[in-house]
């Protein structure tokens, strides 16, 4: 059995699963201390469902807590950064481009060293020893303890940008390392952003990932715990303390997998209605649509792998105006909504109460909106349904017309039927989806970077190699290899490089390998 | 004498560039980052007209040769270019005045004014294509009569080398291998010329042109108007005197190879209430050609441009992704660029295309005109 929990702002979601059935379903409030909330959502779950502790294989989380810390600007570490390239690059230093606050709150020391290749492999200029053992004392005198280390193309080649942390490691044993090619693809800035941004949460990674940890045993669990990645694959708790900027965005992506779980369907669009926001996404083969090119977070742009999401500002609390034609959001009582709704007695209208006079939905006393005029709550009514149709519409991968999934406290604002939709699904357990998303999460591997094609090495043999690769990282990530199945390949040939420069991407996934090993922890 | 580019100047320019890549010419981003900080640390861009400099005064236009995915991975030591620069000046034993733009559309607008901000060279507001476009050769400076050669080339590191090449197209080829072996992106400086030729073969106030389209869309999103009307009103009274919406519609597909390093492909799309009715355009690198149900509605050198239906944002031929709604946008290219000396070295024939060049505003007109007599 494996538990999925979502630790989200307001929201701490638990669920029980046995295979693929939901055993039990618990809502509790996140709390200031990360430790208590998780417990005490643990032990509502194991009472409510009567199953001992023994038997949980696995422990799955889906947390903000690192998303939150960028966009806040706190609990922060001093960092480094080590850029491996010179002469190249110098009219860029890193982090040009990083908001003013950001840069305060992380007063970043930053260093331009010899190294870097070139695209086809060759060196820029090589490593210098010294130079390094000379930024190691600096890091010394600051105390900075936390440093990004990027190399151009590494992607290409990650050699020079693991012999640099092993020259700093040397001389400072403490030092935490983040590699640029271990978190980015090729785009230097995005990737160096990317991997500055992991670098600064190492020491706020190890305190989230103690207390996980610190959780599972308040409540007695063994079981190994693994975190939820923004790709909607799982890492264990040691590479969440090296990788936590792996974690970013699992909310939405947790909850796209998990209503597409509930529904049974690989390819699908999940429409996820809050009080105040409508996310769209879009699965294919059970996996969101990560979106192409540049992502940006707290004013950081970067590269890293993240779920396609169009959000509007419509929810169960969004604010009606207007007449004769209503107008809804982007305004929103947000959480206030069971205080200043008309059906609960409040004075502001909103789209919850629309579709109660509209008899779409339950909620309140539905005599405090008889008084709304018919065709003005139709027309809000239709409008909303367009609205989601119409992103769902933008979302569409293929002219093939794509199932809906609805989820979420506000789902109950859509009809029954949406204009272009071959079917609208609301399944059971929507409320926690993203706790199931959590508890389904799989382990993947991903390649991606720059091949030349020779004669010697055909395009084929390129793409053989790049899916063994990618097979071979989602196995020693924990897969079980038997399950493991390259599930997107996708190739870009490099405009004006004669040398058939192509770039490949890969993903392989695979089921959770649960091995013995918890069987022994669950009977010591 | 000049204007001193602000950074609010370059953010505009940077996304009128953008609209002028016609759907390439590389992301001006890194090289907007460039030259902002340079801005930031006291040095000075000042952009002048082609007339505030003397006859004989010596004009080295500058430019980035190579793969826009090179350049994102492995930007500019700050070497390269002014090596190239220097090497020119020593080779012809002359000194620069000016540099200047080769190309107005996407990165390369942004090149010269890194070099003008480094060595405190005026960057004059001009360009040889009024656009992107993929070759050295395709410049109204080649069109004209100005060699390419003797040009410059050099790498990131500072290796230098003159290329004088007996024509423009042996010229493009010779660097285009040498940028290669230079690690994919290289930096030149090509057609040397005097400010009096500079007059006579360049497309005259591009970079005010960017600037003024970057600003009528940055403007229009921030008072929340059409942005498209904001475009046609910033083109009125310029050169590029017609600017008008082709088609209005979704992505339905694209079809993208890469061919001898250039990024072909078609993309299709449909308008919102009537799937049927579809534009088509076909693009190398920049889009080449756009027909509405089989119907050409714009050819090169005319400009297509694919941007947001909501916010006016460019849209390149690598972003372009199905479900996306975009308008397409045309651009008419001035006169100089028109000539039949200019369409044989940019025109349709020069990309493989059958049909001839028929100016977009005619084409407009021809459609109206036909839908009328209907």
């Amino acid at each position: 059995m494996r538990v999925g929990i979502d630790v989200g702002g307001t929201h701490t979601d638990a669920v029980l699963m046995a295979e693929t059935t939901v055993l039990a379903e618990v809502k509790t409030a996140t709390t200031l201390d990360v430790t208590s909330g998780v417990v005490s959502a643990l032990e509502r779950l194991l009472a409510s469902s009567g199953v001992g502790r023994g038997h949980i294989a696995a422990v799955m989380i889906g947390t903000t807590h690192f998303t939150n810390a960028l966009v806040t600007g706190r609990r922060l570490a001093r960092t480094a950064v080590v850029r491996l390239a010179l002469p190249a690059t110098a009219a860029l230093p890193p982090m040009v481009d990083w908001p003013d606050r950001l840069l305060k709150a992380i007063d970043p020391r930053v260093h331009l060293c010899d190294g870097g290749h070139e695209f086809d492999g060759r060196p820029i200029s090589p490593l210098n020893p010294d130079q390094l053992k000379r930024v190691a004392a600096e890091l010394s005198v600051h105390e900075i303890d936390t440093v990004a280390i990027s190399s151009v193309f590494s992607p290409v080649n990650s050699e020079l940008e693991e012999r640099a942390a092993g020259i700093l490691l040397a001389e400072l044993p403490h030092l935490r390392v983040s590699l640029s090619h271990q978190i980015g693809r090729v785009g230097l800035l995005e990737r160096e952003n990317a991997t500055v941004v992991n670098a600064c949460l190492r020491d706020l990674a190890d305190e989230i990932v103690d207390a996980f940890t610190e959780a599972l045993r308040a409540v007695g669990i063994h079981a190994p715990l693994y975190l939820s990645q923004n790709d909607g694959t799982l890492m264990d708790a040691e590479h969440t303390r090296r990788y936590p900027v792996r974690t970013f965005a699992s909310g939405p992506t947790n909850s796209m997998r998990g209503a597409a779980f509930l529904a049974e369907l690989g390819d699908c669009a999940v429409v996820d209605i809050g009080g105040t926001t409508t996310d769209v996404g879009v699965l294919s083969g059970g996996y969101p649509r990560q979106a192409t090119g540049e992502v940006d977070i707290g004013g950081v742009r970067t590269n890293f792998r993240m779920p396609d999401v169009l959000s509007i500002g419509l929810g169960g609390g969004s604010r009606v105006t207007g007449g004769p034609t209503p107008e809804i959001g982007p305004d929103s009582v947000g959480y206030e909504l069971t205080r200043q709704a008309l059906v609960f007695g409040g004075r502001v209208l909103t789209a919850t109460d629309l579709a109660v006079a509209a008899g779409m939905a339950d909620i309140g006393d539905a005599s405090l909106v008889r008084h709304l005029g018919r065709e003005f709550v139709r027309d809000g009514v239709a409008w909303m349904a367009g609205r989601v149709s119409e992103l769902v519409d933008r979302m569409r991968v293929s002219a093939r017309p794509l199932p809906v999934v609805v989820v979420g406290g506000g789902s109950v604002l859509m009809p029954e039927r949406l204009p272009g939709v071959p079917a609208v699904h609301r399944p059971e357990h929507h409320a926690v989806a993203n706790a199931i998303g959590a508890a389904t999460g799989q382990i993947g591997g991903d390649v991606d970077r720059l091949f030349a094609i020779t004669a010697a090495r055909t395009r084929e043999d390129v793409l053989d190699q790049a899916r063994a690769e990618a097979v071979e990282r989602a196995v020693s990530a924990g897969a079980d290899p038997g399950t493991v199945e390259v599930v997107d390949v996708d190739e870009v040939h490099v405009a004006y490089l004669p040398g058939n420069a192509v770039r490949v991407r890969v993903k392989a996934v695979g089921e959770l390998r649960l091995g013995s090993a918890t069987n022994e922890e669950v009977r010591a | 004498m000049g204007v001193n580019l602000t950074v609010d100047a370059l953010r505009d320019l940077a996304e009128g560039a953008a609209v002028l890549g016609t759907g390439g010419g590389g992301d001006p981003y890194i090289g907007r980052l460039l030259v902002e900080r340079q801005l930031r640390e006291g040095r000075r861009v000042t952009i002048i007209s082609v007339d505030e400099l003397p006859d004989d005064a010596l004009v080295l236009p500058s430019a980035m040769m190579g793969a826009p995915t090179v350049f994102v991975e492995r930007p500019p030591s700050g070497r390269g270019n002014v090596a190239a620069l220097r090497a020119l000046e020593k080779h012809l034993g002359r000194t620069a005045a000016a540099t200047m733009p080769i190309e107005c559309g996407g990165l390369n607008s942004m090149m010269p004014l890194l070099l003008g901000a480094q060595l405190g060279l005026p960057v004059i507001d001009a360009d040889g294509m009024g656009r992107a476009f993929p070759e050295l050769q395709m410049e109204t400076f080649a069109v004209y009569g100005v060699p390419g050669s003797p040009m410059s080339i050099a790498s990131d590191h500072g290796d230098v080398a003159i290329i004088d090449a007996l024509d423009n197209v042996r010229m493009e080829r010779l660097a285009r291998v040498m940028t290669v072996e230079m690690g994919g992106a290289a930096y030149i400086c090509d057609y040397p010329m005097d400010a009096a030729t500079v007059r006579r073969t360049a497309v005259p106030g591009t970079l005010s042109l960017g600037m003024r389209i970057g600003a009528a869309l940055r403007t229009a999103r921030e008072r929340h108007d059409d942005p498209f009307d904001a475009l046609t009103a910033a083109l009125a009274g310029t050169i590029y005197s017609h600017g008008l919406i082709l088609f209005r519609g979704k992505v339905v597909d694209v079809d993208r190879k890469t061919v001898a390093g250039f990024a072909r492909g078609q993309v299709t799309l449909a308008a919102l209430d009537d799937p049927a009715d579809q534009l088509q355009i076909t693009f190398q690198n920049e889009h080449l050609v756009a027909r509405r149900n089989g119907e050409l509605v714009a050819i090169v050198p005319d400009l297509i441009c694919t941007l947001n239906a909501d916010t006016g944002a460019p849209v390149t031929t690598e972003a372009l992704a199905f479900g996306q709604r975009l308008t397409v946008y045309a651009i008419s290219t001035p006169e100089i660029m028109r000539s039949p000396a200019a369409l044989d070295c940019f025109g349709p024939a020069a990309f493989g295309l059958s049909d001839p060049y028929t100016p977009v505003e005619r084409l407009a007109s021809g459609a109206r005109a036909g839908a009328s007599e209907r």
